[in-house]
């Protein structure tokens, strides 16, 4: 059975300048101890689905369709107290910008202790020895003095340390890495997705690595789910996705990424935005507009998921 | 422990300003504490021999129009007004930024009740409003406290909503939800420590106006009564030998009602410092 299983999951936001259709019927099925990457570019829906999964959202947003079960607990019925539990000690995120995602004014040791206290009772004593050894864990020099710092007086990449003893505290089976490098520099970048996904192995935890690098996903993950415009296009194992992306958006993104000795004169780009996601007219194929394969077809009104055995599907009338 | 000592050793000497006014502060504090025990002379004792006074050797401040110590009265009076001050004080800290946090985290309804329940007691003269609270609840020393609290309660409200509101969307509240905290720990241990270095001014301010409400209200008769020694009673009973020459009975009360004031108003921005650990470094 798998750890995580969203089956088609559909999210709007209800605003004032009408209904956002966020996410519309999104499967993804999430196994133990492995590591899928979400890539897609900004606004894709990729943040909203991991938010969607633990149900923060805002007062704005509703579900419309599917369901989300979590180790066989329906996430979405779920009592918020239930919910609670999970969050934190089951399903553990961290984010960009570790620097403002920890308490400007508490001690990082004491705010480990803190996510200890709301899941495990221990004594007093015995948290202070979890929480240095969680900062051990994520190799923080000098650990003991670490302990008494504040967030302002520690780096970028070791607040993002931090963020993940945090996240890893309670010993979670998934962990959301909501773009965890970005806004780091590329040798402390390198440094956390080796910490990250060397921590996931030893404890055989499922990580979901969010990004817009695609080259960073192409490193860590086994599987990789591409999102546009709120949907799934694509999912596939990381080899076979760039060797034979069967999407045209999949396609794009792999040529758009740079590779070193390739000028940048000719790196390719992606016509067009992202469609305006308030439409009610939108197409079923999200990306219609800024196809360059688009036939007659294309705008007709079901798109099914097209299944390539053995785990390879994509969301297009005309696969590559 | 010892390095939160150290920073308020490190915030008083960088600002002198600030060292001055812990100094007149532990000052104040400490006439309320020990006041009836240093005071020189009792200062319910009246001496018609040496009434009106002017300063003297004997009696630094000179003495009102019973014969008493001036000084003496001062300095006992401290406490009363202190105290005054520091429990309207307390109560509205602790009622209003409980209401402004609640209004400025969950938003919607709580804010909109809240926020008109604010204005509304804003949108009297508040000293007449007091005033009113004091002569419907009756004239005592409680309900003074009770006057100065609601008074002071929409300025407590609206700092708090105003920077609960803003931190509401932070990071570190997004990740305390995420770690599996409940929307009341969320705000209660995440947000409301946050919001405490700026409350602190707040408070700070509030104290001195506070002071000076209650000394208001005792100068036009309400709260506490005549023989008691308080500042306000006291500049009220100078007031009416001004004319007539004898303008120390009036004066030194005065003075130090406003150094009180004077006082907390610079300590303000001192205990800022202190609260908030980024001034650390």
């Amino acid at each position: 059975m798998n750890l995580l299983e969203v089956k088609d999951y559909s999210l709007e936001f209800r605003t004032r300048s009408g209904t956002v259709h966020a996410l519309q019927n999104i499967n993804l099925d999430i196994e133990k101890g492995e590591t899928v990457g979400i890539v897609g570019e900004s606004g894709s829906g990729k943040s909203v689905l991991s938010f969607g999964i633990l149900r923060i959202l805002d007062a704005a947003a509703r579900v419309t369709s599917g369901s989300v079960t979590f180790a066989g607990l329906d996430l979405l019925g779920a009592s918020e107290g239930s919910l609670q539990e999970v969050r934190g000690r089951e399903i553990a995120m961290i984010f960009q910008n570790p620097r403002t995602a920890l308490n400007p004014i508490r001690r990082i040791g004491r705010q480990i202790e803190d996510v200890l206290a709301t899941h495990t009772t221990t004594l007093r004593e015995d948290m202070r020895k979890k929480a240095v050894e969680a900062l051990v864990r994520v190799r923080i020099p000098d650990p003991e003095r670490r302990y008494h710092a504040y967030p302002f007086e520690l780096s970028g990449g070791q607040c993002q340390r931090v963020m993940i003893a945090l996240a890893l505290a309670c010993n979670p089976q998934l962990l959301i890495a909501d773009e965890p490098t970005t806004g780091l520099d590329v040798t402390t970048q390198a440094a956390i997705m080796e910490l990250v996904s060397g921590l996931a192995r030893e404890r055989k935890m499922a990580t979901i690595l969010i990004t817009h690098d695609l080259a960073l996903a192409s490193e860590y993950c086994d599987r990789i789910v591409v999102m546009h415009a709120g949907h799934v296009v694509e999912t596939a194992a990381t080899g076979e996705l760039f060797k034979a992306p069967r999407h045209p958006y999949t396609a794009r993104l792999i040529a758009s990424t740079p590779a070193s000795g390739q000028s940048i004169a000719t790196l390719a780009s992606i016509p067009g935005n992202l469609p305006d996601l308030r439409r009610n007219d939108l197409p079923s194929c999200r990306f219609l507009e800024r196809c360059e394969r688009a036939q007659q077809d294309c705008a007709s009104a079901s798109l099914p998921l097209k299944e390539f055995p053995p785990a390879h599907s994509v969301r297009c009338f005309h696969p590559l | 422990m010892n390095a939160t000592l150290k920073h308020v050793k490190y915030v008083a000497t960088e600002n002198p300003v600030t060292l001055g006014a812990f100094i007149l502060f532990s000052g104040f504090a400490l006439l309320a504490l020990i006041g009836p025990w240093i005071a020189p002379y009792d200062p319910l004792a009246s001496d018609t021999l040496v009434a009106l006074k002017p300063p003297t050797v004997a009696h630094w401040f000179g003495t009102d129009s019973l014969g008493r110590d001036i000084l003496s009265r001062i300095i006992v009076a401290a406490r009363l007004d202190f105290g005054i001050a520091v429990s309207a004080v307390a109560a509205s800290f602790a009622v209003g930024s409980a209401l402004g946090s609640l209004a400025g985290f969950f938003g919607g309804w709580a804010d909109r009740i809240i926020g008109r329940v604010a204005d509304t007691i804003m949108a009297f003269p508040l000293f007449v409003l007091a005033m009113g609270i004091v002569a419907a609840l009756g004239n005592t020393v409680s309900n003074i406290v009770i006057a100065t609290a609601i008074i002071n309660l929409p300025f407590y409200i609206r700092v708090a909503r105003a920077e609960v509101n803003v931190r509401r969307g932070a990071g570190y509240v997004e990740a305390a939800r995420l770690a599996g905290n409940s929307d009341l720990r969320v705000l209660a241990l995440h947000v409301f420590p946050n919001v405490l270095p700026p409350m602190m001014v707040q408070i700070s301010l509030n104290m001195g106006w506070a002071i000076l409400n209650a000394a208001g209200l005792s100068f036009i008769g309400l709260g506490v009564r005549a023989p008691q020694a308080e500042w306000g009673i006291m500049v009220a009973e100078g007031a009416t030998y001004i004319i007539s020459g004898e303008w120390w009975v009036a004066l030194f009360p005065g003075a130090v009602l406003m150094l009180a004031v004077f006082t907390f108003n610079l300590l303000g921005d001192g205990l800022r410092d202190i609260m908030d650990p980024r001034m650390r470094t």
